[in-house]
């Protein structure tokens, strides 16, 4: 296996880019007009946050509401792709760095990563 | 109001921050907060989550553009999103111990500076003057396609530049946006490297650090799928055609009017906040 250069770790990042934002809008579209199907039902009261267990995601309850096509799991779904999409550009660029064997930018970019899955795990428990 | 009224009004909206944001180069985060504020009167934490959503889209679908360019660094970008990313950790939890006031407060004096710094002129050329051991060890050096061919060019002041970053990340986890503004301060600015490259590499940047705000805003029900479904797809398609007719157009006089509409609403915001109608 050749050593990729800079160039071709962009490549590879930019294609995965695309796959996922495409994806996660897809997604999110699709659970959007599954959402706005009853068009007359009101919106919930926006206005003040209310803090609390029902308004929080966990992965464990947006599969759940899959399971069930309901449209604000569905959309959830969508935003948790989205999100996992910059993780996966930065295990490309630790895939990358450690077949162009630069040991200190695989340091580098795996600190950011477990920054990343850090604040995703404590979140989405 | 109804779902239907209130997605496509708020849809709407976000195709005019995208698109605007796009063209004149702020972004749509810093715009969409006070519209979904003020206009909407939605909570300033649901519209900050929605605002989050929005920055990851962006920079996601922006970057897939500049990769192809090769200007941007991945080298730079990977080793100030350790500060960004912290930063990042910080401001969304501090924005959970704030009140929404001072929130509002500090997103006013932000608009201020993103309106103001819009105006700074930036230098096209690199810097490789002066030979900086830390940069050299970090490999924060690069090429990129110049007037007279590939210009080479060399990070300065990389501590200083750092430690900018990571107050740009506080900001973007604590307001929700991309904090692009201050962004370009620490690498044009600080560390002196040519515009274009660090556009690009800010770019890059804001859907890391903005991801890694996220996992905390799910976990205190910020993010509202409800708000941030329109807002997501409106803002995304409207940088999207933002980005194509960027390449056509001269934006001068739309910059200096959306620099405008930011300094008003950061007046807004501050006056609001200080007040407490929000």
């Amino acid at each position: 296996m050749s050593k990729p250069t800079d160039h071709d770790i962009d490549m590879s990042v930019s294609r995965m880019l695309l796959v996922g934002v495409t994806l996660a809008a897809g997604v999110v579209l699709t659970g959007g007009l599954l959402y706005v199907r009853h068009p007359w039902v009101m919106i919930p009261d926006y206005t003040h946050f209310s803090t609390g267990g029902a308004t929080r995601t966990t992965i464990a309850g947006v599969m759940d509401g899959l399971v069930h096509m309901n449209p604000k799991s569905i959309i959830e779904f969508g935003l948790l792709l989205l999100i996992a999409t910059p993780v996966a550009r930065v295990v490309f660029c630790v895939i990358g760095f450690a077949r162009q064997k630069d040991k200190l930018y695989v340091l580098i970019s795996s600190v950011v990563l477990v920054i990343l899955l850090y604040s995703l795990t404590k979140g989405l428990r | 109001m109804s779902i239907v009224v209130f997605s496509s009004l708020l849809f709407l909206t976000s195709i005019t921050a995208g698109f605007l944001g796009a063209l004149t180069g702020l972004g749509g985060g810093v715009v969409i907060v006070p519209v979904l504020a003020l206009l909407f009167k939605v909570d300033i934490r649901y519209a900050i989550g929605a605002s989050l959503i929005s920055v990851i889209a962006t920079s996601s679908g922006a970057a897939v553009a500049y990769v192809r360019e090769g200007l941007s660094n991945i080298r730079i970008g990977m080793f100030l999103e350790v500060a960004t990313t912290l930063g990042a950790l910080l401001g969304a939890y501090l924005m959970s111990r704030i009140s929404s006031h001072w929130i509002v407060i500090i997103f006013g004096i932000m608009l201020l500076y993103s309106a103001l710094s819009s105006y700074r002129k930036r230098s096209e050329h690199a810097s490789n003057s002066i030979e900086s051991p830390l940069a050299k060890k970090l490999e924060l050096s690069g090429t990129y396609p110049g007037v007279h061919g590939s210009e080479a060019y060399v990070a300065q002041r990389v501590p200083l530049g750092f430690g900018i970053m990571f107050v740009a990340g506080t900001l973007s986890g604590l307001l929700g946006i991309g904090s692009g503004a201050v962004k370009v301060l620490a690498m044009d600015q600080a560390m002196k490297l040519p515009f274009k490259v660090s556009t690009t590499t800010s770019n890059f940047m804001i859907g890391v650090t903005a991801a890694a705000s996220a996992g905390i805003y799910f976990a205190h029900g910020y993010i509202d799928p409800g708000i941030a479904m329109p807002v997501m797809l409106g803002v995304l398609g409207g940088s999207l055609i933002g980005t194509k007719i960027l390449v056509k157009t001269s934006t001068t006089n739309l910059k200096s009017f959306f620099a405008f509409v930011l300094l008003v609403l950061g007046c807004e915001m501050i006056y609001s906040g200080i007040t407490g109608r929000i």
